[in-house]
C-alpha cells in the first residue's frame, strides 16, 4: 500500500508541477470552461424565455451546471494527453522500470486530473456567482454536485488514460475528446429534455450524460432529480473504464512501451 | 505560372491529409446537428426571424468551415518555414504574392467543397432558400471569399510565428470570436448587453448575418453588403499582413 501511495504521489506531483507551470497546458483547461460558460450563459440566456422552459433557478444556473460537469470531463481528457505525451516521450518506460507499484501510476494521474478540474471548477463557480447565478439548492446538495463533477472527471481521465495506453501518441487526443464531446452535446444543452424534439430528444433520452445533468440541475436547484441514475451511470463508468484503463497500462507494459 | 506549380501542391497536400479534411468537412455538421437540434426550442422566442432553427443556423457552418481553413493554411504553411522549403523557395525568382495565392489555392478549394457539402446537407434536411437559386450562389461565393480572407489570417499566423503548434494554440482564440457574434440568436435577442455589444462590434456577426439572410429572408442588401464588404475587408487586411510578414520573413533567411 505504501509502495501505492508514493508511486501515485509522485506520479500527480510531477504531472501538476507540469500543467501548473507551463501556461499552454494550463490555460486551455481552464478558459475552455469559461468560454463555453460566457457563450451559453451569456449569448443565449434569452432561451430562457422559451415557452415551457421552466427552470427555477434562471438560465445561468442552468448552463453552470452543464459547464462544471463538462470541465469535469474535459479535465480528464487534458489530463490524458498528458498521459499520452508521457507515452510519446519514452518518460513512460522510465517510470515503468521505476515504479515498485505501477497502478499507482494510473491513481497519479488521476489525482492530478482531479486537482487540475478543482481549480478549473473553483473559477468557473466564482465568475458563475459573480455573473448573479442564482442557487436554491443546500449545501448537501452542492456537495452532492461536487461529487457528481469528481466521479465525471475520475470517469474521463479513467478512459483517456486507456486510449493513451494503447495508442501511446498525442495524435490519439481527437480519439480521446470526440466521443466525451459528441455525448456531452447529445444530451439536454440547451434547453431542458421535455423541450426537446425529434432524433435529439430521441438520443437524449438514452443518453447517460442527460441523466448526469437532469441531476446536477436539481441539486443546484435545490429540486434533487434523478440522482439513482446519475450516481448509478457513474460508478458504472468508474467500474467500465477502470478496467479498461487497467488492461490498456497491462497492454502497454507487455509492449514495452 | 508560377501560381499554378505551388497551387496545385497547395490542393494536393491539402487533401492529402484525410485528418484535416474529415474533420473540416464533418465537425461543422455535427455541430449543426446538434445546436438545430438542441436550440430548436429557440425559433418560438416572440422576434425569433424563422420558424426553423435549421435554417437559422445553416450559416454558421459557413463560418466554422473557413475558420478550419485558417488553421490548415497557416499549418501548411508553418510546415513549409519550419523544413526550409519556404527559403528554397526564396531562392527562386518566385515573388511573394504568387506564393501566398498559390499557398491559399488549397484552402479556396477545401472551402468550395465544403460549402457545397454544408449546402447539400443543408438542402437534404430541409432548408430552404428564401433567395432561390440565385442566392445559393451568392452564398457560396460569400463562403470562399471568407475562406480566403481567414486562410490569409492563417498565412499571417504562420509567416509571424513561424510554428505549425503556435497556429494550433491560436485556433480556440479564433473559435472564441465565432461564439462571441450572433451564431446562436439574432443580435436585438441577446440579452445580455456586453454580449450584445461584443457581437454588434464583431464582424463575424456581419458575415454570418449576410450568409443568414440569403437563407432566411431573401435578398437583403444591407446584410449582403456589410456581409461583403466585411469580408473583403478581411480578406485584404490579412493578405497585406501576410504580405508583410512574408517580407519580413524573407529578409531574414
Amino acid at each position: 500500500m505504501k509502495a501505492f501511495r508514493s508511486v501515485a504521489l509522485a506520479v500527480a506531483w510531477r504531472s501538476l508541477h507540469n500543467a501548473f507551470t507551463n501556461p499552454s497546458i494550463l490555460l486551455p483547461s481552464l478558459l475552455f470552461p469559461l468560454f463555453f460558460f460566457t457563450a451559453f450563459a451569456g449569448g443565449l440566456s434569452r432561451v430562457g424565455d422559451v415557452p415551457g422552459f421552466d427552470f427555477p433557478d434562471g438560465y445561468t444556473a442552468f448552463q453552470y451546471v452543464f459547464v462544471f460537469l463538462q470541465s469535469a470531463a474535459f479535465g480528464g481528457v487534458f489530463t490524458g494527453f498528458a498521459i499520452a505525451r508521457d507515452f510519446e516521450s519514452g518518460f513512460t518506460r522510465r517510470l515503468f522500470l521505476a515504479a515498485t507499484r505501477r497502478s499507482g501510476i494510473l491513481a497519479g494521474y488521476a489525482i492530478s486530473a482531479l486537482v487540475r478540474w478543482m481549480f478549473t471548477a473553483a473559477v468557473v463557480t466564482v465568475v458563475a456567482v459573480a455573473a448573479g447565478m442564482r442557487v436554491g439548492g443546500s449545501r448537501v446538495d452542492l456537495f452532492g454536485l461536487v461529487l457528481l463533477g469528481l466521479l465525471v472527471n475520475v470517469v474521463a481521465v479513467l478512459w483517456a488514460a486507456g486510449v493513451a495506453a494503447r495508442t501511446r501518441t498525442m495524435q490519439a487526443g481527437p480519439l480521446m475528446q470526440v466521443p466525451i464531446f459528441l455525448t456531452l452535446f447529445l444530451a439536454p444543452v440547451y434547453v431542458p429534455l421535455e423541450l426537446l424534439q425529434g432524433w435529439i430528444h430521441a438520443v437524449a433520452s438514452v443518453n447517460p450524460a442527460t441523466f448526469l445533468l437532469e441531476a446536477g440541475r436539481g441539486l443546484i436547484s435545490g429540486e434533487p432529480t434523478e440522482l439513482a441514475a446519475a450516481f448509478g451511470v457513474a460508478a458504472g463508468g468508474l467500474l467500465l473504464f477502470g478496467l479498461w484503463a487497467v488492461r490498456g497500462l497491462r497492454r502497454a507494459e507487455a509492449a514495452g512501451a | 505560372m508560377q501560381v499554378g506549380h505551388l497551387a496545385r501542391r497547395s490542393v494536393a497536400r491539402t487533401f492529402r491529409q484525410p485528418a484535416n479534411v474529415v474533420f473540416s468537412f464533418f465537425f461543422p455538421l455535427l455541430l449543426l446537428a446538434v445546436n438545430s437540434g438542441g436550440l430548436d426550442a429557440a425559433a418560438s422566442l416572440p422576434g425569433f426571424p424563422s420558424d426553423s432553427f435549421l435554417d437559422f443556423a445553416l450559416a454558421f457552418t459557413f463560418m466554422q468551415g473557413a475558420l478550419f481553413a485558417t488553421t490548415n493554411a497557416g499549418t501548411d504553411l508553418a510546415r513549409d518555414i519550419q523544413t526550409g522549403f519556404l527559403n528554397r523557395l526564396a531562392l527562386t525568382p518566385l515573388r511573394g504574392a504568387a506564393l501566398l495565392a498559390g499557398q491559399l489555392a488549397g484552402v479556396v478549394a477545401l472551402g468550395l467543397l465544403q460549402a457545397i457539402l454544408y449546402l447539400s446537407v443543408g438542402l437534404a434536411a430541409g432548408v430552404r432558400f428564401e433567395a432561390g437559386p440565385g442566392g445559393i450562389v451568392v452564398l457560396l461565393a460569400l463562403s470562399v471569399l471568407i475562406s480566403v480572407g481567414f486562410g490569409a489570417i492563417g498565412a499571417f499566423l504562420a509567416l509571424r510565428t513561424g510554428s505549425g503548434e503556435a497556429v494550433q494554440a491560436l485556433f480556440p482564440l479564433l473559435f472564441v470570436t465565432l461564439f462571441l457574434s450572433s451564431m446562436n440568436l439574432p443580435r436585438n435577442l441577446i440579452e445580455t448587453d456586453w454580449f450584445r455589444t461584443v457581437a454588434t462590434i464583431n464582424p463575424v456577426s456581419y458575415l454570418i448575418e449576410g450568409m443568414r439572410s440569403l437563407v432566411i429572408t431573401g435578398w437583403d442588401a444591407e446584410a449582403l453588403a456589410l456581409g461583403f464588404g466585411l469580408g473583403f475587408a478581411v480578406a485584404a487586411a490579412a493578405l497585406a499582413a501576410a504580405s508583410l510578414a512574408l517580407k519580413g520573413r524573407l529578409a531574414r533567411s
